[in-house]
């Protein structure tokens, strides 16, 4: 019983090492910073056709087409910012996973923040008032 | 019993909050405004029916609809009819054929009608990533200067024309 729980963990980790040299065969970089920035940068934006899968993850033929687009700007040796911008210039910000603080974010960012400065007060001042009793 | 405004609070965060989920509810988060609203048309030149190169500037000058089609994509031929009516009502469409075989688009242009003024055929797609397109059907509408002013994702329903399209490419008309 135990031989074959060896087997399958062998297994499993065999493919997973199968399912990175895929990627690596697909998309050859030069040097390992092009892989590494295509890597970083497809699992920070969206994949379009199924909206909580990054580009990296979907197999969408949409997917694949943009990664084809990611690959060759990487290859170029184009900036994060400029192969971000080829993408939220064609799909807007909504492609990214995490959204720029700017005026229509401010709410979103802030809000977290101010609501822990809220509990702070609140829960303070109910301390101090219990001690002054 | 006095009560503090800051008791109230959480009440207050909790309606806000039923009052956030009840407007997301019935959304399609699936449809997406486009980057492109008020930009012109992305600058491309592609192949049309006849393999003569066609380019944006062509589809300029008029209000127009630029339709975003293939064969093997479903949903278009539920869309076609109505656009073939359409075009017979005197709407200007152009069609951008997306990742489709060139014998199969004559084909289906052939047997069902052809109602674009001309059709732009983007084999790889790359045009149609231009125009920040992610599914097929979809429907652009643009001005007389060329820009794009809406897009319409999915089907263009008789509904979709009568209510959204048709009265803004009236207004537009008037620009």
């Amino acid at each position: 019983m135990k031989f074959i729980y060896h087997l399958f963990f062998l297994m499993t980790l065999f493919t997973s090492v199968v399912a990175q040299a895929a990627v690596e065969d697909e998309y050859p970089f030069d040097t390992p910073t092009q892989q590494a920035q295509f890597m970083r940068l497809s699992g920070q934006l969206r994949c379009l056709v199924c909206q909580n899968q990054s580009l990296a993850d979907s197999d969408a033929t949409l997917a694949q087409d943009l990664r084809q687009q990611m690959y060759v700007r990487v290859k170029e040796g184009q900036s994060d910012q400029d192969i971000l911008h080829y993408f939220t210039e064609r799909y807007g910000q909504f492609v990214l996973y995490t959204p720029p603080v700017q005026e229509n974010t401010y709410l979103l960012w802030g809000l977290p923040l101010f609501l822990f400065l809220a509990a702070v007060v609140i829960i303070g001042r109910h301390v101090v008032r219990r001690k002054t009793l | 019993m006095k009560i503090r405004w800051f008791n109230t609070l959480p009440v207050i965060i909790f309606i806000a909050l039923l009052l956030c989920l009840w407007l997301g509810l019935g959304r399609d988060t699936n449809l997406l405004p486009s980057a492109l609203l008020e930009k012109p048309m992305p600058v491309f030149t592609l192949p049309d029916l006849n393999n003569q190169p066609l380019s944006e500037k062509q589809w300029q000058g008029k209000v127009a609809l630029v339709n975003i089609w293939a064969t093997w994509c479903l949903p278009c031929r539920t869309e076609h009819p109505i656009l073939l009516k359409l075009a017979e009502q005197g709407v200007t469409i152009y069609g951008l054929n997306y990742k489709d075989d060139y014998q199969d688009a004559l084909l289906w242009l052939n047997q069902r009608g052809n109602p674009y003024q001309s059709v732009a055929r983007d084999v790889g797609g790359l045009v149609a990533i231009d125009w920040g397109v992610y599914g097929v059907p979809e429907t652009f509408v643009i001005d007389k200067k060329g820009n794009i002013r809406y897009r319409l994702v999915g089907i263009l329903t008789e509904e979709a024309w009568q209510k959204q399209l048709k009265p803004l490419m009236d207004t537009l008309q008037e620009e």
